[in-house]
């Protein structure tokens, strides 16, 4: 409208953030649309780490494509894998053994919360607290020792196949384990000290992102980001699969659906985790590691839809077979790219300065946003 | 789970056979699991490992059949040619019935997961009455299968879940090339990044979109790549030699 601007003109300005931003995690585009330090509202430019994993997947036999799914999100690549092997075993109906199904529980919930170690390190230092990063990348190693010991590989770890499992525990696997809960939940009472009543974090985060309920179930946002709006919602225990009924935990959840619950809700799932490796180690049953899977594994024709609960939220695989050794279609129901639909309802209205504290929260990871 | 141990040569995948349409003739069914005689109840989802799996031929729907297909070949036993769906029932379908007649196909289960299939013309309508009237208010994907031997060669397919039911169903509409089904931003906002996917790996637009763009790939990719035709090693050479100055992405 206005052809002659003066510096008291309030103009919109749109800024691209990223794609190479350091609080973006990855190569993630956010074009913010400013008024001042208001945001107006943001679009995502996604697609940068996208590698055709679908059609990858309709390319190689079941097995062969086991390990693509792991570089999906690859801080929680057992979790894929799981999502990915149980999908497979309910669509060619395979039993998994009762020890197997129990070593991945274990396995998974440790990946949990390296993933959750990563997050918080990697948020906090985002909204300004440096020390958070070195105290949890220092525990998260511990976690990626056990899996070294325990399959050889530290992050793609590819540890399970269909049916079960292809390796056998190693000989101190229950102590290491039981070893690093004990350790790790007094580490966790250092990240309280140092964040949940630390001024700058709770002015930081209280009140900033705020997704209630509603908003979460129409966006179809799930994990972390849905209890900390106040729906105690997980699938372990909405539809437990590996045996999760067993095991007694509680879902955490707040009220409130802003930055800080999410941080407390993720701070409580660390120690669940810890509680359900612990229960899961000293009922681990002996007997097979492996159930009855053909070398050629053909599932017959259908389709079936499996998710779990991922770190991020619901993960789920879609499988369609035409019984062949091959998925005629394979879908990944990733939970970083739907929980990533909200981040411009979250940023609206907020600062600049919190739209870096918003991404952070939400947990995505590039590699599951884009496939 | 068959057992065979000779490896086949990588079946091409298109070599598919009509599947997850109408159940079809009662030929293939021959899978000697227990038979549970037709009481079927609303499956409860992907992972309540309580009903024991039926065989298909045991009962039809008892909704309409729907046109009979032909029956893909007199099939080999034991190698079914289609899906081994289920009928499904409850108090669920009866209400759809109901409300939606003949709109919608089939109900049916398969490894106790139900799904239901509808005229692409109804399906936001039923999202919407799902939602409403059967608390099926979060939208888990949208996503979309390619039978390029078929008549319409989409199979569309939304997955639901419901919360205070703690049920996951699936709709699915087939959808013809260059249909345009209606978007479902209006009834779920989840829709619009999972259309807009739909749209970029199929090509399949979504009537009333609000950003009917791609969203993984380049705005001006050519191509759509989760179609059965486009090769896995295929990509869009005038796009990397514009954009990356060189001869090939591979």
């Amino acid at each position: 409208m206005a052809t002659h601007t003066t510096f008291l003109d309030t103009n919109e300005l749109v800024l691209n953030m990223g794609p190479q931003h350091p609080s973006t995690h990855g190569v993630l585009r956010v074009i913010l649309k400013l008024d001042g330090e208001r945001v107006l509202g943001t679009e995502c430019v996604i697609g940068y780490l996208h590698r055709g994993v679908e059609k990858i997947a309709e390319n190689r036999t079941y097995q062969q494509f086991a390990p693509y799914v792991d570089r999906m999100d690859y801080v929680a690549a057992v979790s894929n894998g799981l999502g990915y092997c149980l999908a497979a075993e309910v669509l060619g109906g395979i039993e998994v053994p009762e020890r197997a199904q129990c070593v991945r529980v274990i396995l998974t919930e440790l990946n949990r919360i390296a993933s959750h170690l990563l997050w918080l390190g990697t948020h906090a230092l985002d909204i300004g607290a440096m020390t958070p990063v070195f105290y949890c990348f220092r525990e998260r190693e511990e976690v990626l020792k056990i899996f070294e010991k325990y399959c050889g590989a530290r992050l793609t770890t590819h540890s399970f196949r269909i049916g079960g499992l292809q390796y056998e525990t190693y000989d101190n696997f229950e102590k290491d384990c039981h070893t690093f809960c004990d350790w790790f939940e007094k580490k966790v009472d250092e990240y309280e000290e140092l964040l949940t009543t630390n001024r700058i974090w709770v002015g930081r985060t209280k009140g900033v992102g705020i997704l209630d309920a509603e908003a979460c179930k129409a966006y179809g946002v799930t994990g972390p980001v849905l209890r900390a709006a106040g729906v105690e919602w997980d699938l372990r225990k909405a539809q437990p699969y590996c045996g999760y009924e067993k095991y007694d935990f509680d879902i955490p959840t707040c009220e409130n659906g802003d930055t800080y619950d999410r941080y407390l809700v993720r701070m409580a799932e660390f120690r669940q985790s810890a509680r359900i490796i612990r229960q899961a180690v000293d009922s681990l049953p002996s007997g097979p590691i492996k159930g009855k899977v053909s070398k050629v594994f053909k599932p017959p024709i259908g389709e079936a839809y499996v998710s779990i609960e991922a770190p991020k939220g619901e993960l789920g695989y879609y499988i369609v077979s035409d019984g062949s050794v091959q998925p005629y279609r394979l879908r990944v129901r990733p939970p970083s790219f739907v929980n990533l639909q909200a981040l411009d309802e979250m940023c609206r209205g907020a600062l600049i300065a919190d739209v870096v504290a918003i991404i952070g929260t939400i947990d995505i990871v590039l590699g599951e946003v884009d496939r | 789970m068959d057992e065979e141990k000779k490896p086949e040569g990588v079946a091409a995948p298109e070599t598919e056979q009509p599947k997850s349409e109408p159940p079809a003739s009662p030929v293939e069914a021959t899978a000697p699991a227990e038979a549970t005689p037709a009481e079927p109840e609303k499956p409860a989802s992907a992972v309540t490992p309580e009903k024991a799996a039926k065989p298909a031929a045991a009962a039809k729907p008892a909704a309409e059949p729907g046109a009979e297909k032909p029956a893909a070949k007199p099939a080999p036993k034991k190698e079914p040619t289609e899906m081994e769906a289920e009928p499904w029932a409850g108090p669920l379908v009866d209400s759809l019935k109901a409300r939606f007649g003949d709109k919608i196909q089939q109900f049916a289960t398969y490894r106790e997961q139900a799904f239901l299939i509808a005229d692409t013309a109804a399906v936001i309508p039923i999202l919407d009455f799902l939602k409403l009237e059967e608390d099926f208010d979060y939208l888990v994907d949208i996503t979309a299968v390619d039978y390029p031997k078929k008549e319409k060669r989409f199979e569309v397919v939304w997955i639901l879940y419901s919360f205070a039911k703690n049920v996951r169903i699936r709709v699915k509409a087939v959808v013809g090339e260059g249909e345009k089904p209606v978007t479902a931003c209006t009834v779920h906002k989840a829709a619009d990044w999972l259309e807009r996917e739909v749209f970029d790996m199929f090509g399949i637009e979504f009537e009333g979109h609000p950003n009917m763009t791609r969203i993984l790939l380049p705005e001006d990719w050519k191509g759509y790549p989760l179609r059965k035709e486009y090769s896995i090693i295929q990509q869009d050479q005038d796009w990397v030699r514009e954009n990356l100055q060189i001869e090939s992405g591979q």
